[in-house]
């Protein structure tokens, strides 16, 4: 199976503060892959630069064989992303939106594509209806038919669940379900153990600005995926605060 | 081709989205508005000297509705995440820019044909003339190129509201000199080689910061 993201030594500051450290990071096609990691991990941080909505400060980056920043455009045409905000416009019906997005993308046959996806993610009824109107899981579903309408080849995922109701969460995990089925990449952040745990095929710990664990699903009872990543979170703090504490002794000999 | 259909599709989505909801449209007019009816009750004034000051109070009501508008417009692009959306999508960002500095550009168009007939009214004074409209066009597509910009640059900062008006007024004031000078020498019938100075002015101005932005704007919205 090829490699369709491929992150090397990637590092991202913001001005004096380092949100990550020299991260590595590799996917195989059709892989469905958790990133999981504490608050201010530097999970957002990561899916933004592969978004192409950041630029990293040192390192490397491909997707589907495009390098970023180079060949951000190609490799965008490449992406579906959905963020914590639903990139909706309220004042347009959830078929226009669609069909607004679908334009940016050169769609062919786009009034199709735009049913298609309203139906898949169960919105075909209320697609003449202001997306002002619709609830936080209406707007997450069709923030999904967004970021799928052009059959992306990789779909990053952040915190997705984030605010869903039950019902709204089982509507998305199917969907995710049918894209991750048809061969897609998956890349998605979560604080929710148990859903992803469902979900993905592989699970990453992100800690301190860096990939501290790594586990296929098959090597893990998904009732261990707690003690894991409780114990690669614990594992990165001490790996963090030794590298720390290493910097600070070289500043004092220095 | 896919440029211009990126552009068609910005401008299509930002005057349907305003054609329901009416936010953008009805701030910049009733600010308008107001701003015409006080000047119309602070200066009292007689028929001459209405046409020397006709120019400067339409240009300082159209620069502070617009910078109304062009708040407004980009912060609907911002609060929902929509600015994403945008920059997420496959086509050349400054296709982005053009679509929005042009629905900008319609808005101020809007809001002056509503204000323009009641100033006439308002002030007995005839504004329509088309030398003086062409100003008004030319003055406001300079407006809305450097405006569409900066509020790009400053809708990502906290203080957007603050902000947008101290980065915006100083780089427009060689737009609005040339286009008080331009509007008043033709509202006064002034002869046209005395009106030709400001109107290539303006005409520069348009041109070079139109390139600018066309240059600029993916940096702009880099993060």
């Amino acid at each position: 199976m090829s490699v369709t993201i491929l992150v090397s030594n990637l590092v991202k500051r913001f001005g004096l503060k380092t949100v990550l450290r020299g991260l590595n990071f590799s996917v195989r096609t059709g892989e469905f892959v958790a990133i999981l990691g504490p608050n201010g991990a530097g999970k957002t941080t990561f899916l933004r630069i592969l978004a192409t909505l950041s630029k990293a400060t040192l390192g490397e980056v491909a997707i589907a064989g495009y390098t970023l920043p180079a060949q951000a455009a190609a490799v965008r045409r490449r992406l579906g992303v959905v963020t914590h905000l639903p990139l909706l416009y309220e004042d347009l019906t959830a078929e226009e939106n669609l069909r607004f997005y679908g334009r940016l993308y050169s769609l062919p046959n786009l009034h199709k594509r735009v049913q298609e996806v309203l139906e898949l993610v169960g919105l075909f009824e209320r697609r003449a209806d202001l997306v002002r109107t619709f609830s936080r899981g209406m707007q997450q579903r069709l923030a999904i038919a967004r970021a799928i309408l052009h059959d992306p080849e990789v779909l990053l995922l952040d915190e997705p669940h984030t605010g869903l109701d039950q019902e709204a969460c089982a509507m998305l995990d199917e969907v995710l379900r049918e894209v991750a089925a048809r061969g897609r990449t998956v890349v998605m952040t979560s604080h929710d153990l148990v859903r992803v745990s469902e979900l993905a095929s592989r699970f990453d710990v992100l800690s301190n600005g860096v990939i501290v664990a790594s586990v296929q699903r098959e090597q893990l009872d998904p009732d261990q995926l707690l003690a894991f990543y409780r114990q690669a979170v614990r594992q990165g703090d001490q790996s963090a605060h030794q590298s720390l504490a290493a910097v600070h002794q070289r500043e004092e000999i220095l | 081709m896919t440029f211009v259909r990126a552009t068609a599709a910005v401008i299509a989505k930002d005057l349907a989205g305003e054609f329901r909801s009416r936010e953008l449209l009805s701030a910049m007019l009733i600010f308008a508005v107001l701003v015409i009816l006080i000047f119309n009750f602070a200066l009292e004034l007689d028929i001459k000297t209405r046409s020397t000051v006709t120019a400067g109070v339409l240009w300082v009501t159209f620069a502070f509705a617009g910078s109304l508008g062009l708040n407004r417009s980009m912060a609907m692009e911002k609060d929902r995440g929509c600015i994403d959306g945008l920059l997420l999508a496959p086509v050349d960002r400054s296709a982005i820019y053009f679509g929005k500095m042009i629905g900008n550009l319609v808005f101020m168009l809007s809001v002056e044909a509503i204000v323009l007939p009641l100033y006439s009214i308002l002030y007995n004074t005839n504004l329509f003339k088309i030398g003086f409209l062409g100003v008004v066009f030319l003055g406001s597509l300079g407006y809305v190129a450097v405006g569409t910009l900066l509020a790009t640059m400053a809708v990502q900062t906290r203080t957007r509201d603050v902000l947008l008006p101290i980065l915006l007024f100083p780089l427009v004031i060689p737009v609005l000199i040339a286009s008080v000078k331009a509007s008043m020498g033709y509202l006064q019938g002034i002869e046209a080689e005395t009106i030709r100075p400001w109107l290539n002015l303006l005409l520069v101005y348009d041109t070079v910061f139109i390139a600018v932005a066309f240059m600029m704007f993916d940096f702009v919205v880099e993060e």
